[in-house]
Parts: C-alpha cells; sequence; structure tokens
C-alpha cells in the first residue's frame, strides 16, 4: 500500500540538510519543516540518541493533521525510526499500532518488522482479529481496514512461530499482495517449501507490479529453490538481481566468514548472466 | 540483398503483436544475414523484452559484422534500448567498442546500462588491437573499473567485480587487481559483493 502523499518532498525539490539541522527542523514550529526532517533523518539514517529520541516524541505529535485526520508527521516519524535500527523506539510504535490513521498503523508495523522485536507480537496480533472475513476494504479509501501486509510480515520477521495459525488463513485472502505476504511470513516460520512455492507461482502473475513484489518477498525470505525461477521471470534485470542477492546473502550464516559452496556459485553465475 | 530477408525484415517491421513479432524477429534471426542488423538493433527500442533478446542473440551470432552499426546505432534516448545495445558489444568483445564501454560504465544514468559494460569492459577481444594500442586500451578499461568499485549501487560494484575477474587474466593487470580484491573483499559493505570476490578471488589462484 503506497500512501499518496509519502513522496511528495524527495531530496530534489527541498533544501539541502546537513544532520544538525534535520535536528533543529524536528522541533521547529514550521509543520512542513518538520515533516521533511522526520523523513530526511530516517533516509540518511542519522542514528544519534537525540534524533532517536525527538522521533519518539513525534510519535504523538497533535499538531499536522490532514482533512481525514491523518497524522504526517507521526507517519514519517514511524518510517523514520524502523531505520535507525534503535529498539528504544519499540514502545512508541506498538502504541502507533492502535492510532486512528492507517498510514501510522502501517508505517509502525513496518518500523517493527525491521526492528524485530518480540515485544510487538501481541499488539500485531490484535491487528488481525476477526480472521480473513473482517480483512475488508474501508469503503472510499484505496487500502483494507488494517495494514495486513505490514502485520503479517512483521510477524514472519519478528519469528513468531505461535502465530502461525492466526496467518495461515490468510494465504486465501482476496487481495494477492495479502497472500503473499502470509505465503513470505509462513515461510519464514516454517521453512516449508510449499510457502515458498506459493510466491513462486506468482511470477507468472500477469500483473508486472505483483511479479516484482513476489521478486522482492523470495528474496527478503531467501527462498533458494526458485533461483532459476527468478533468473528467468518476466521483470527487469534489476529486480531479479536484487532477488537473487537476498537469496546469496541468505546462504551465509556467519556474515564475516564467506565460504562458498556450489549453491552460492551456482547463485552468482545466474547474476552475472543478468548483468 | 537477398529478397527472402527482405521479406523476414518487413515482417518485423509490420508485426503488430507482441507474439507476431517474437516470431518475425526469430525468424530474422535464423537466417544470419548481415542485411538484417539494422532491423534487429530497431526491434531493442520496441519495449518487447522477448523479441529484443532474441535479437540479442542474433546480432551476438552476426558478431564483428554487426559492431559498427551497433556503435552508430546506440539509442540515447531509451536507455532499455541501449542497454541490449552494451550487452551485445560485451558478448561480441569487439575492442572498438571500447570508447563507449568506458564512457556508458562511468557516467550513464542507467544501472542497467553501466552494469553491462562494466562486464563487458572486461571481456574484450584484446588481442585484435596492435601491441602499443593494446596496452593503453587495457589501462583504461582497469582505470574505470577500479573507479566504479566504489559506487554507492551494490550492483555496479558487483558487476566491477565481474570485469575485473576477467582482466586479472592479463598478467600485467593481475597484481594490482589481486590487491584490490583483497581491500574490497575486506571493506565492502555488500556481503553479495564480498561473495563475488571470493568467488574471482577462487578463479584466479
Amino acid at each position: 500500500m503506497i500512501e499518496p502523499s509519502a513522496e511528495q518532498y524527495t531530496a530534489e525539490n527541498a533544501p539541502p540538510l546537513t544532520p544538525e539541522q534535520a535536528i533543529v527542523n524536528l522541533k521547529c514550529s514550521d509543520l512542513s519543516l518538520r515533516y521533511y526532517a522526520a523523513w530526511w533523518l530516517g533516509k540518511f539514517r542519522v542514528n544519534s540518541p537525540e534524533v532517536v529520541e525527538a522521533l519518539i516524541l513525534a510519535l504523538e505529535d497533535e499538531e499536522d493533521r490532514t482533512e481525514l485526520g491523518g497524522y504526517p508527521l507521526r507517519r514519517n516519524a514511524a518510517r523514520a525510526l524502523g531505520k535507525l535500527s534503535d529498539n528504544r523506539a519499540v514502545p512508541g510504535l506498538i502504541k502507533c499500532l492502535e492510532c486512528s490513521d492507517f498510514y501510522v498503523r502501517e508505517a509502525a508495523a513496518q518500523s517493527l518488522e525491521m526492528l524485530k522485536d518480540t515485544r510487538a507480537t501481541p499488539a500485531l496480533l490484535k491487528l488481525l482479529e476477526g480472521g480473513v472475513a473482517a480483512a475488508v476494504k474501508v469503503p472510499g479509501r484505496p487500502h483494507l481496514i488494517q495494514p495486513y501486509e505490514a502485520v503479517l510480515e512483521a510477524l514472519g520477521a519478528i519469528g513468531a512461530t505461535h502465530t502461525k495459525d492466526v496467518i495461515r488463513p490468510f494465504l486465501e485472502h482476496s487481495v494477492v499482495r495479502v497472500q503473499c505476504a502470509a505465503a513470505r511470513a509462513m515461510y519464514q516460520l516454517t521453512s516449508e517449501p510449499e510457502y515458498g512455492e506459493r510466491l513462486v507461482q506468482v511470477l507468472q502473475n500477469g500483473d508486472l507490479k505483483l511479479r516484482r513484489m513476489a521478486l522482492s518477498d523470495l528474496g527478503a525470505v531467501g527462498y533458494i529453490h526458485a533461483a532459476d525461477k527468478i533468473a528467468s521471470a518476466s521483470v527487469e534485470n534489476s529486480f531479479k538481481l536484487i532477488a537473487l542477492k537476498g537469496l546469496l546473502e541468505n546462504q551465509f550464516h556467519d556474515k564475516d566468514a564467506i565460504a562458498l559452496d556450489d549453491e552460492t556459485i551456482k547463485l552468482m553465475q545466474l547474476m552475472d548472466s543478468l548483468l | 540483398m537477398n529478397t527472402d530477408t527482405q521479406k523476414l525484415i518487413r515482417a518485423v517491421t509490420e508485426a503488430d503483436t507482441s507474439a507476431r513479432m517474437v516470431s518475425a524477429v526469430e525468424n530474422l534471426v535464423a537466417v544470419k544475414d548481415t542485411a538484417a542488423i539494422p532491423t534487429l538493433i530497431a526491434v531493442f527500442g520496441y519495449n518487447n523484452p522477448a523479441a529484443a533478446v532474441i535479437a540479442v542473440k542474433g546480432l551476438i551470432e552476426l558478431g564483428d559484422a554487426a559492431v559498427p552499426q551497433l556503435l552508430e546505432q546506440i539509442d540515447d534516448y531509451n536507455y532499455g534500448a541501449r542497454a541490449y545495445s552494451i550487452r551485445t558489444l560485451a558478448a561480441i568483445g569487439n575492442p572498438q567498442a571500447l570508447e563507449l564501454l568506458l564512457e556508458a560504465a562511468a557516467t550513464d544514468f542507467a544501472p542497467s546500462v553501466r552494469r553491462a559494460a562494466a562486464k563487458g569492459l572486461g571481456c574484450l577481444r584484446w588481442q585484435k588491437l596492435e601491441d602499443s594500442e593494446r596496452i593503453e586500451a587495457q589501462k583504461k578499461a582497469l582505470a574505470t573499473l577500479f573507479s566504479i568499485t566504489q559506487d554507492a549501487d551494490w550492483a555496479i560494484r558487483y558487476a566491477a567485480v565481474v570485469g575485473l575477474e576477467e582482466l586479472a587474466k592479463i598478467p600485467d593487470l593481475q597484481q594490482d587487481i589481486e590487491a584490490k580484491f583483497s581491500q574490497m573483499r575486506i571493506e565492502d559493505a555488500a556481503i553479495a559483493v564480498r561473495a563475488r570476490v571470493a568467488l574471482a578471488q577462487q578463479v584466479a589462484s
């Protein structure tokens, strides 16, 4: 789910920032400068205690509101905190899962996925209450009532194995993206190939965006048996390279000692062929 | 021009569906006629990846004969088409492509073009050059590949390693490349790039 206004500020059309200036701006009275600074600090991963504390405070911001009642600054602060790998943000992000703004809940779930903190599991599970039957679209909005994709992926990334039975039914959800998120989580939680194969099947989907997404899921979970199907998928090479990189890096359990074997060499030969 | 080839070329220009385009290009490639070269290069710009891949294969089979037109017809406005041209030139390996590959690897805005050029810089057929030219040309290729091992994009660095692995077969360059690999093996931020360096080192030893 892409929030329509998420990219309205880009590096090209905004004033250049320094970390010092961004920290100042995050606390200034101009709401648009605060919004941009929160995005910028995440984008450039400015990871200082001061930044993390200021962003945690911004998760409770009441000043920056949209006409529909959204909280733009909270969204950006939640997104940035996922990128800063500081688990002090976890309690604040968990609280954001109850926010009235869908996009704040989505950003928080995505960041909790990155932080992989088991404390978030109960609050994430709460968003799946009612199961697939309750997972319907909000009338007039471009999204479901909860950020199911992000929630399912977060539970998978956290490794919450006891949530399998709650996640499994989402494999049959009517939205392919939700099915993929469920398959991705189930594969992470069980390592059973049937879930990896579900993602492989999406590589045949007629929608290029879904094929790209399936590549990114396969790369993220490192489903090694997909290597050849990834290399021959009808998607731009850049996406295939990223997916194969995910497979390759998943093969190295010790990130410092690189031991090559037939599997990793084969992956690199596939990558070479896509250059 | 052989009338058969003319007919086959017309079939490519008149193909009105993606599937007809693919089979028309297949048929044209099958006759292995140098008269087909401009048409095959034009296919790169049709936004039909399946047809483009077949055209790449056909042009590679035609080899050196296709090089002058590949160089002249390079599409400055369509990076998709440009990437196919660079891939084809890289696979043919004619050193006439050197200047184009150097420029593409270092300065193209499209990562797909830069990756293809970086790989290609490693596998030119240097023996086609005079001794004096050859040493200069190899030095330029080495310098460009070294410079892009610092790129912010991991896939560009990965492609540079693939190019350097091939260049390392040249005795005069070997030592510098080994030193660069040792450094990247420790310093590169991406595990995938470090792994590719490890493979290149294994191949070299």
